[in-house]
């Protein structure tokens, strides 16, 4: 590690003193890089690429929700004439917008777009590090989730259309081509991609966990880590943990989708004929797949919080409130999520009694979410707050987190969960709180970081234009959805109109899809922001944000290595905002405890 | 004319954008002028008040969908025994959610708008407090505690029979398939013959085994029918993929899987016609009504059917996501009284007879090699269909 470290620094003052010796070609910076921030940026905007696709799925199934059946010029111009034939959505096209937003938006925008763009800039860059432990297993991490996303999108365009079995490809619905056209080529091209994207994520988490462990710069303890690191590094362990288990269900889906084994398939009788399988359990998929799909739910949500912690500290200029307890409720968080799976199959037919098992732990999960919730409150107490875009979005997260999270109750409750079970009011409450809240934990962590990233500033007229419309229409789409999930309005279904008892919702789902459209169209402005600022923003400063963290402390240009010369030392936590005693009202983690002066923390 | 509408709303968007930005630009005025794009007191300051305005808007929010949509949920009007039970724990659960909603918000956006930055002004520096920390660990436990013990004694209510209950209970079973419901009845016996999709021939199409002592008083039907006041078990096959039986006003559902049997049970407590006289279920059946004579006005000047009048009807539903269909797979419910179901029990044919009739009619038009089929011959020929399919496979 420290050969590796040297080498490095070696390296580096070669760079500085003869220009010519950079040996970067286009392709080895900006294609084939190993340096960890353009990693980090090739993630974000794959990230952001396959969320415009995710974002403008979710407004085509929304527009035929509230207007059912009707012709659009736009269904017949994205979806062609197979699956919109004059512009009317079919029911077959419906199933399988929603499977490949659900897909994407989890897998691709919030698991690899979010925490795979910030871990990889920010681990290296907040523990005073060279790069990551390995550069190049990162970069065929982010290449095999490059691979991943272009067969993700291939498999849009197979002629029996696209895995439309929803995103948790429940078999035998999935396994079955018989079963729903989509199963066929689709579906296979959706378990390799995954297959692909799951190796991506064991390689990019691996690294992560091994970097925070062993790369930390002299002085830089764990309990000195911002919480950014904390909560990338405990995300990681998640990861390697649960991901596994999805690749193994996905394996044994290929088998019996493939090779006529029966693990999940029994006594099946379709399109007039006894399939041969015998023996299996679709409860076992179940199984194996919520292992990985709740802990996913962290796994997306973590690192949101994480970046929350740092932007509302820095941003209230007071320290973020109850540090320790913030790691341990990542911790409680990451542990519970693992024993929590199985209150997404309360009525899928396993044990009552895991049932009631299952409520236990569930609702034992909401005291750390709690305990999150109140200690960002806290922090915002008698802070100095600098209302900058990514703040506010930090703000929304918190108050989004709680909205969705406080639903998680009656969900997480066997009892109610039998009658509110796949209705919106499941959609309105995960939507909510992992949602908008993992995307405003994405937006806040882009508007802090983009000078870190590029160097330039984005436009905060722009930002605060962005955040007040999508604040606006997240509760305007999800609101409204809690009480047609409580009037009993199943989701997946492509129209309503099949149920008089259903009629009275139309008009709320009109209402949904007006902001949902207008939502939509504002992501416009955050996408011409970002690219425009790319190129023409105002150039920033060293460290725009008055922030404590070591990233601030690096050149604004960028060089593989991070730091000229010697790497930072640390001698404080990274949260010494309005510290009394200091003239400043903050104080970088590497500047030296003065003569006298106390930790004033615990 | 959708063209037109969009082009229009897509001009509105951006001139609203562009409007929106200019009030931004505009609360610089006077300023002097900011270019770092870093929040400064007036950014602050807008941002500041927004945000208590935001707080505003979430109240409303919640107070307007309350208003209008309140009266939609399930919370009332169940029709099982367990239904008060549940709606209870859930109405428990949402006043207890809507008073930490509304104080948490409260103090978030209050807090933003409080202390929202200016020049000169120093943040007290306040990084933890142990006292609090378990003040706020603690009363979410105890709640929450409250809560699980409470859904946890309902959840065994509901899902545990007793031994006594389930021998005076009716057993039913709900067949899903692609994307029909069918429910099969256990008969005077009370109890359904063994069943496998491996039976499945012909007008068998439950796959029942026919040779089953049990299944010789099996029936089927297409709507199910229960008794009010009486224990109904329900045992749940799929023959394809999986299903969920969903009746929500029952506050019931199950997933349906292939390969495994599974089970719900309640006690049906109002019957259809006494559900129909509800105040409340009238007044939206009436809504609903008014709606859709609405858009049948409409339907017919387009030279389309108008739409049936609506009337009330207990449902089951797939809720499960099961196939392209998915969306209409449902059966109608009637709960009847003891008398009427008793009345609706007789003169039903059972599947060993239909099995019968349909086999005599096919040798009537078709003459057969086979003239009469005997269960002997069914699980012949069952055999036979087993051997087919894998001889299918293997190709």
């Amino acid at each position: 590690m420290s050969a590796e470290a040297h080498n490095h620094g070696h390296e580096h003052d070669h760079d500085h003193g003869h220009e010519h010796h950079h040996k970067d070609t286009f392709i080895t910076k900006y294609i084939f890089s190993i340096d960890h921030k353009m990693i980090s940026k090739q993630y974000l905007i794959t990230g952001i690429i396959m969320g415009i696709i995710g974002i403008v799925m979710s407004l085509l199934f929304r527009m035929q929700l509230a207007w059912p059946e009707e012709s659009f010029k736009i269904f017949n111009v994205l979806l062609g004439d197979k699956f919109a034939p004059n512009g009317v959505m079919t029911n077959e096209i419906y199933l399988a917008l929603i499977t490949i937003h659900g897909t994407i938006m989890v897998f691709f925008v919030l698991t690899a777009g979010l925490s795979g763009t910030f871990s990889n800039l920010l681990i290296p860059l907040q523990i005073g590090a060279r790069d990551m432990a390995s550069g190049f297993l990162n970069m065929v991490s982010y290449w095999l989730f490059f691979l991943s996303s272009v067969i993700m999108v291939i498999s849009l365009f197979v002629e029996s259309g696209p895995a439309s079995a929803g995103w948790t490809i429940y078999p035998p619905l999935s396994a079955l081509p018989q079963a729903i056209s989509g199963s066929g080529a689709g579906m296979t091209l959706w378990l390799v991609s995954m297959a692909i994207f799951i190796a991506s994520s064991l390689l990019g988490s691996l690294n992560y966990i091994v970097t925070v462990i062993n790369l930390r710069t002299k002085g830089m303890s764990m309990t000195r880590l911002p919480l950014t690191v904390w909560a990338f590094f405990i995300t990681a362990i998640i990861g390697v943990i649960s991901f596994p288990v999805l690749l193994s269900a996905a394996l044994l889906l290929i088998f019996d989708r493939s090779f006529g084994t029966s693990f999940f398939l029994s006594d099946i009788y379709l399109a007039g004929e006894v399939l041969n399988y015998q023996g299996g359990s679709p409860v076992l998929f179940e199984h194996l797949f919520w292992f990985l799909g709740h802990p996913e739910v962290y796994i997306v949500l973590l690192p949101a919080l994480g970046i929350t912690s740092e932007v509302i500290a820095t941003n209230s200029r007071k320290p973020i409130f109850g540090y320790r307890a913030m790691i341990m409720s990542i911790i409680a968080i990451a542990f519970l999520s693992t024993i929590v799976w199985g209150h997404h199959m309360f009525i899928s037919g396993m044990n009552p009694f895991l049932g009631s098992v299952f409520t236990f732990t569930t609702l034992l999960i909401a005291i750390p979410s709690a305990v999150k919730a109140f200690n960002y409150i806290t922090t915002l107490w008698k802070g100095n707050l600098q209302m900058n875009p990514a703040m506010l979005f930090s703000i929304g997260l918190v108050s989004t987190f709680i909205t969705g999270g406080l639903t998680g109750i009656i969900l997480g409750d066997s009892t109610l969960d039998i009658n509110v079970h796949d209705t919106y009011f499941v959609v309105a409450h995960f939507h909510l709180v992992m949602g908008i809240s993992a995307l405003y934990g994405m937006f806040a962590g882009i508007y802090h970081w983009f000078p870190r990233m590029f160097g330039r500033m984005l436009n905060k007229n722009l930002g605060y234009v962005h955040f007040w419309v999508t604040a606006i229409c997240a509760y305007g789409v999800f609101f409204p959805m809690h009480f047609i999930g409580m009037a009993g309005l199943p989701r997946r279904y492509y129209t309503n109109t099949n149920f008089p008892l259903f009629d009275d919702l139309q008009n709320v789902n009109v209402i949904i899809t007006a902001f949902a459209l207008v939502g939509g169209a504002f992501q416009l402005v955050f996408l011409w922001n970002f690219f425009h600022s790319i190129f023409y923003g105002k150039k920033s400063v060293q460290n725009p944000w008055k922030s404590n963290t070591l990233e601030w402390t690096a050149p604004i240009e960028h060089m593989h290595g991070n730091w000229p010369g010697e790497l930072p030392e640390v001698h404080r936590w990274a949260y010494d905002y309005s510290k009394p005693g200091h003239d400043e009202d903050f104080v970088p983690q590497n500047v030296p405890m003065k003569p006298g002066e106390e930790v004033l923390h615990h | 004319m959708t063209t037109l509408l969009i082009l229009i709303v897509v001009l509105l968007l951006a001139i609203a954008i562009w409007q929106l930005t200019k009030i931004f630009d505009l609360t610089q005025v006077g300023e002097n002028v900011n270019d770092t794009q870093i929040a400064d007191d007036n950014d602050n300051k807008v941002n500041g008040y927004i945000m208590f305005a935001f707080l505003g808007f979430i109240y409303l929010t919640t107070i307007y969908c309350v208003w209008n949509y309140g009266n939609l949920p399930l919370l009332k009007d169940s029709a099982s025994e367990h239904g008060p039970l549940v709606d209870n724990l859930m109405s428990i659960s949402l006043v207890l959610i809507f008073i930490v909603q509304t104080v948490t918000q409260a103090l978030l956006h209050y807090f933003a708008f409080k202390y929202k930055g200016k020049k000169g002004q120093k943040a007290m520096y306040f990084a933890d407090n142990n006292k609090l920390e378990l003040v706020w660990s603690s009363i979410p436990a105890i709640v929450l505690a409250g809560l699980i013990l409470y859904g946890l004694y309902s959840w065994n209510n509901i899902m545990y029979v007793d031994k006594e209950d389930e021998q005076d209970a009716i057993v039913i079973e709900l067949y899903a398939q692609q994307f029909k419901w069918e429910a099969r009845y256990s008969g005077a016996d009370n109890v359904l013959g063994k069943a496998n999709v491996r039976y499945i021939e012909g007008a068998n199409n439950l796959g029942v085994d026919l040779s089953d002592p049990n299944a010789q008083d099996d029936f089927a039907a297409s709507e199910l029918h229960i008794p009010k006041g009486k224990r109904v078990i329900f045992k749940m096959r799929s023959q394809d993929v999986l299903h969920s039986a969903y009746l929500p006003h029952f506050r019931a559902q199950m997933n349906c899987v292939p390969g495994m049997v599974t089970q719900f049970s309640f006690i049906p407590t109002v019957t259809t016609a006494e559900m129909r006289e509800k105040p409340a279920i009238i007044e939206k059946v009436n809504h609903i009504n008014e709606l859709r004579a609405k858009k049948s006005e409409q339907l017919v000047a387009n030279g389309q059917t108008a739409l049936d009048p609506y009337t009330f009807d207990f449902l089951l539903l797939c809720n499960k996501i099961c196939g392209a269909s998915h969306y209409n797979m449902q059966m109608k419910v009637v709960v009847d009284t003891p008398e009427d179901f008793k009345a609706w029990l007789k003169d039903k044919q059972t599947i060993v007879q239909a099995v019968k009739t349909a086999a005599a009619e096919a040798e009537k038009s078709e003459k057969p090699a086979t003239p009469t089929i005997d269960t002997a011959k069914v699980k012949a020929v069952v055999k036979d269909s087993t051997a087919v399919a894998q001889t299918e496979v293997k190709k």
